[in-house]
């Protein structure tokens, strides 16, 4: 049976679980002078990304070379695709190459689902367009886990751009599945129209849900996608829902900022904040590595996969 | 006395044909998978200390008291002492019994002495085998492995590839001093040049039985429980 990560929406609360555990022996691995275990000598995971990316692209280079695994680097530019080369004909060929995992990037929201049809290894969405990104959703979980203990009950608050945001649907998916309550706050305007079977509640206005949250997580305002007059001025936008030390201190003892990055500073999160004691942006990024690795092992090291959606 | 200096030869008697029905149960146990597995498929069902149908124990509660005590002198005669030595089990039943032999060495020396578990899943070869699995729990002390007495604990030994598993996860650690072995029961039937420094009870066994160690901390009671081959 061949499986993949394409959507948080596709993990049992068993799954999640068994990622976030997995990830959490991983962690040590970090921590030691040999920093790499045997597990996936053998295999080869292809880095298919058609998108910029530096710390996702990075993270799945080291967590699949921390497991031994051989790894191919393929990007959009300066390859077959900048001739013309379709996404089947490029998975064709990578299919030909005998890849065991393929890690896809993509600005076309689905183009993942695409691809697990054409390959036989497992695929794992890296960020396809507005749609998912669920690595990242789960070192989210994996990094408030680590802080807070378990999330049932726990309150988090995503809060900017959830339109264009990959990491808002996948984090509300996972968050919910894992027991969280989640609450989107985003101007009407950066909020999708079909919200109605989202497992979440929406506010527009920050200040009134501060106080009662444990996560704050700020998304980027992705300027690249601003093709309309989402808000009137980025001072205004910066003002009604940015994160700055005043906001920090209405919030409430012992809960934490995330950031998935990259951060504009300044404008959705303040300097201070991203540094400050609650920030945990430099450990997201960390954490990133060991729960690649784990999503990696569980789909790898077996004679079949122990997660993921069938496809 | 170090029980174990000859047995792993001795232990193992493939195909005991005088008897019947044990062809049988390896006819029978054949379709169970493969036969390295059969201690891990053991492992993971959730089942309490009672013996099964077919199961008899071969060691009750008290055999295994007086071997671990046993094995505990052993441990410290041969180290000199607990200064350097780590104990280290493999989950999970070695992990239980990592931590019984720190505790009969503390009431013995009056000083505690280091403990911990290792995790060898991911250094495996039968990995490809079988479904992706969980990993199990690695504690080491801050300090680590170097220039330490590694004393690793397990349950069974049978085919031997578990603790080359766990050699393996050693190296990647650091350097001990020494590494030494400690199981409840070898059964025989090695697959790899692996002996085991510390003996519980030497289990002569066939193939086609299988051995379940069940301890009070994971399974209700204590006992060592035999099935398949027939006396």
């Amino acid at each position: 049976m061949k499986r993949h990560l394409l959507s948080t929406a596709d993990l049992s609360r068993e799954d999640a679980l068994l990622i976030l555990d997995t990830a959490e022996q991983l962690a040590q691995v970090s921590g030691r002078s040999i920093k790499k275990l045997p597990t996936l000598r053998g295999r080869t995971v292809v880095n298919l990304f058609f998108e910029d990316s530096t710390r996702t692209r990075i993270s799945f280079e080291a967590a699949a070379k921390r497991l031994s695994a051989d790894v191919i680097n393929f990007s959009a530019k300066g390859s077959s695709v900048s001739k013309g080369e379709s996404l089947k004909d490029t998975a064709l060929t990578l299919q030909a190459m005998g890849a065991d995992a393929v890690v896809i990037r993509h600005g076309a929201s689905g183009a993942p689902h695409r691809l697990a049809a054409w390959v036989d290894g497992s695929v794992v969405n890296a960020g396809d367009g507005t749609h998912e990104h669920p690595t990242q959703a789960l070192l989210d979980a994996f990094t408030m886990r680590r802080r807070l203990g378990e999330l049932d009950g726990r309150r988090v608050t995503i809060v900017g751009d959830v339109l264009h945001s990959r990491v808002a649907r996948s984090n509300v998916h996972l968050l919910h599945t894992l027991g969280a309550e989640v609450t989107l706050v985003a101007p009407p305007t950066l909020l999708p129209v079909a919200m109605d079977d989202w497992p979440c509640e929406v506010s527009y206005d920050f200040d009134a849900v501060l106080p009662k949250t444990d996560v704050v997580m700020m998304l980027r305002v992705q300027h690249e996608r601003m093709n309309a007059s989402y808000f009137p001025s980025a001072r205004e936008y910066s003002r009604r829902y940015g994160l700055d030390p005043e906001r920090m201190g209405r919030m409430p003892d012992g809960a934490i900022v995330m950031h998935p990055g990259p951060m504009n500073r300044g404008m959705e999160i303040a300097a201070e904040v991203a540094d400050g004691e609650r920030s945990t942006i430099v450990e997201q990024v960390t954490n990133g590595v060991t729960v690649r690795m784990a999503v990696l092992y569980l789909l790898l090291s077996g004679s079949e996969p122990a997660i993921g959606g069938n496809q | 006395m170090n029980g174990a200096r000859n047995q792993a030869h001795d232990g193992a008697r493939p195909g005991r044909n005088d008897l019947g029905d044990v062809d049988e149960d390896a006819r029978r146990d054949a379709h169970a998978g493969d036969r390295h597995d059969a201690r891990d498929d053991d492992r993971q069902v959730a089942r309490n200390g009672d013996p099964l149908d077919g199961e008899r124990a071969v060691l009750e509660a008290p055999d295994i008291n007086r071997a671990l005590t046993r094995i505990a002198h052993e441990i410290l005669e041969r180290a000199k002492g607990p200064e350097k030595l780590l104990l280290l089990g493999i989950p999970t039943r070695g992990t239980v019994l990592a931590r019984r032999l720190a505790d009969r060495i503390e009431q013995v020396e009056g000083r505690p002495v280091a403990f911990g578990s290792l995790d060898v899943t991911m250094y495996r070869d039968d990995l490809r085998l079988r479904p992706a699995r969980a990993l199990g729990r690695t504690d080491l002390p801050e300090d680590g492995v170097d220039g330490r007495i590694v004393v690793l604990v397990d349950d069974v030994l049978y085919s031997g590839r578990t603790v080359r598993a766990a050699l393996d996860a050693l190296n990647d650690l650091g350097r001990p001093t020494a590494v030494r072995l400690a199981v409840l029961v070898d059964r025989g039937h090695r697959e790899l040049p692996i002996r085991a420094d510390y003996v519980g009870k030497n289990l002569p066994t066939s193939r086609a039985e299988t051995v379940r160690v069940c301890l009070s901390e994971t399974d209700q009671r204590d006992a060592v429980l035999l099935r398949g081959g027939q006396r």
